[in-house]
């Protein structure tokens, strides 16, 4: 991890956005907690470094998906965080306009986000299709597909890498491995270690790294985008990282040992890039600042969201087809 | 001017005529590049358009029909072909959840200009997992647009304008039609979608109906204006959008209706339709709406069995006289 060939600024980078991340899911946290949103919240604190690092390495004109837990994504991504806690609070000046809510939230016009998805393996499916339209368009973009360890064993996983490999198509599939499905600990029902050496199976190369480390991440998915940029087909990072909550907001997680929480703090991510940056020289001080920083934007996003509009009652039956909406809606 | 074509004919026409004016369109599905198509329909293709927009796929229906609406997102327009409809359980991840409800999920944000050609239907002696009509399951899904056309022409003037809509259409098309010589126009045109048909004019009752049926229907109308009895046969032609003006103009007009399809009666698109009638043209009706359709089983193979599941013109002559006491 002692690596010279980042700056300071560099890692400082990392830091500030694994702390963005984390305090945007904090402040949506206690927002679920206090009854100010409502439905599904999956966050993805003890992820940070996995996203952090990954999108360092996507370009802007790259594409991506991301899921259900893609808040980290979209935050890493450079998305807006009122926008984003606008979208969670189901208000009109969310990123959908409250129609998507926490598991939908994509940035479509300016980000290249291709949605973030609620069903399992369905970004495996679109992602290897963006990257269809970029080998057919002749253009250079690379889409990432974000998921996490249950969606590789979604049927969805194995059609779309055969084909993605058969027609060398530059997508790259980034799994963020927490090791559980809902409650279920992925080796009880997944006869491997590692997930990413089944794109052995279709001639993929794959690489499996810490994802604690924002560092390692990044190395790891520039490897892989530029081997996906030169047209030699797609590539599977795994990163192996931590899910600090339970599945959603409000599960205790009783069904995890204690040493996966034991194991997890002892790897924080924050904590470990921190300690990095210190013994670089950087100061306390600074770091308290970055923290201080992030608490008063994220604060300001719950205030934004807050303080927007709920769509009008009128808008549920809009944007449910892109011509002819009012008749096709009508019966 | 007109020409005498087959209804697959008319389709690879309005396929091959929409990849040369719009170059972002693109051919996926099984057997659809070397071989052509198992109808034809594409045949010549590949060697003209190359191997970028005319793709053979593996047998992955969920993985082609998801690269689809990826594709599709990205402004493409892909035409995907199912090799049956019934094939669409397997991929109904990517058609029901993923196209149907992107653009509204994203607050408007997404478009997805898919075409997916699903042929469908019963007669050939499929048996039970090739022989459907599954209308009803497409037409539930709000965000996709449903066509069933029966004739060459409309079946490639309605495939043009799926092509160019911005939103997924699933386009039913009845295996038995392919084979059909019927007339076209020579010169390039469109029918849009949401625009019913009167294919045959009359004052006595309305027989509401799409794809296969509407042959069967005006062959039971012919037999029954030798019996006195003036049917009108409104091809909906397309089941989202809806063409519900036409309805209200027809059944305002007979009052008396039976709706004709092939599906399982139970939970069909011909109920939904007979109880949107019920509804709101109750006053209009002199009799109650009758649905003839296939029944609730599943679809046999052998010849005495799978005749049973579907409507002939003898059944459809039997519903008519039933509903007008005659």
């Amino acid at each position: 991890m002692a690596n010279k060939k980042y700056s300071k600024e560099q890692l400082t980078d990392f830091y500030r956005t694994m702390v963005r991340i984390r305090t945007f899911e904090e402040k949506a946290a206690e927002c679920f907690t206090k009854g100010m949103l409502a439905g599904n919240i999956h966050l993805s604190i003890g992820q940070e470094a996995a996203a952090a690092g990954a999108f360092a390495a996507i370009q802007p004109q790259d594409y991506f998906t991301s899921t259900h837990r893609g808040h980290g994504h979209a935050i890493a991504r450079g998305m807006d965080p009122n926008l984003c806690m606008a979208e969670l609070f189901g208000k009109k000046t969310g990123y959908c306009q409250g129609k998507g809510g926490s598991m939908h939230i994509a940035d479509m016009k300016k980000m290249n986000h291709l949605g973030a998805n609620g069903i399992v393996g369905a970004g495996q499916g679109i992602s290897a299709g963006s990257a269809l339209a970029s080998k057919i368009m002749g253009d250079d973009a690379v889409t990432v597909g974000c998921f996490g360890d249950s969606s590789t064993n979604e049927g969805t996983f194995h059609e779309n890498l055969n084909m993605a490999a058969a027609w060398k198509l530059p997508v790259v599939w980034f799994i963020e491995n927490n090791c559980y499905g809902v409650s279920t600990e992925i080796h009880r029902v997944t006869n491997t270690p590692d997930l990413a050496p089944r794109a052995a199976a279709y001639d993929v190369p794959f690489a499996v790294v810490d994802g604690t480390d924002a560092v390692a991440v990044y190395e790891a998915m520039v490897k892989a985008m530029d081997h996906a940029r030169s047209g030699k087909g797609p590539y599977v990072v795994e990163a192996k990282v931590y899910r600090y909550q339970g599945h959603y907001c409000g599960d205790p997680a009783v069904y995890r040992p204690d040493e996966y929480m034991e194991k997890a703090l002892e790897n924080d991510a924050i904590e470990k890039m921190g300690k990095r940056l210190m013994d670089l020289g950087v100061k306390a001080e600074e770091l308290e600042a970055i923290r201080k920083a992030a608490d008063d934007e994220m604060n300001a996003a719950v205030q934004f969201a807050v303080d927007s509009e709920y769509p009008d009652p009128s808008e549920a039956v809009t944007d449910v087809y892109s011509s002819d909406n009012e008749r096709c809606v009508a019966r | 001017m007109s020409k005498k074509i087959t209804v697959s004919k008319a389709i690879g026409e309005a396929l091959h005529e929409e990849m040369v004016r719009d170059d972002k369109v693109f051919i996926m599905g099984e057997d659809m590049a070397v071989m052509g198509n198992v109808f034809a329909i594409t045949r010549g293709f590949l060697e003209e358009f190359g191997p970028n927009r005319v793709i053979d796929t593996p047998i992955s229906e969920e993985g082609f029909c998801g690269m689809a609406v990826g594709a599709a997102m990205r402004g493409m327009r892909p035409v995907v072909e199912l090799m049956y409809d019934d094939f669409a359980t397997v991929a109904a991840d990517p058609l029901l959840n993923q196209a149907a409800k992107m653009r509204y999920m994203s607050g408007g944000q997404a478009t997805v200009p898919m075409v997916l050609r699903a042929p469908m239907g019963a007669g050939r002696r499929n048996a039970g997992q090739h022989s459907q009509s599954l209308e009803n399951f497409f037409c539930h899904f709000p965000g996709l647009k449903v066509i069933a056309p029966c004739t060459a022409k409309d079946a490639k003037g309605m495939l043009k304008s799926a092509i160019r809509d911005d939103d997924p259409v699933i386009v039913l098309e009845h295996k038995l039609l392919y084979a059909k010589k019927e007339e076209i126009p020579e010169e390039e045109y469109l029918i849009p979608l949401g625009q019913a048909d009167v294919k045959r004019e009359g004052k006595d009752l309305t027989i509401i109906t799409w794809s296969r049926e509407v042959n069967f229907s005006l062959e039971a109308a012919q037999t029954l204006a030798a019996e006195g009895i003036d049917v009108e046969v409104l091809d909906l032609r397309s089941l989202v959008p809806l063409d519900w003006d036409a309805i209200v103009k027809s059944v305002s007009k007979t009052h008396n209706v039976i709706i004709v399809s092939e599906e399982v009666k139970r939970g069909s698109y011909a109920g939904e339709i007979s109880a949107q009638i019920a509804e709101e043209l109750f006053d209009e009706l002199d009799a109650p709406v009758e649905r003839v359709c296939g029944l609730n089983i599943v679809p046999p193979f052998s010849p005495t069995l799978e005749d049973e599941n579907f409507p002939h013109p003898d059944t459809i002559v039997k519903a008519v006289k039933r509903v007008l006491n005659k």
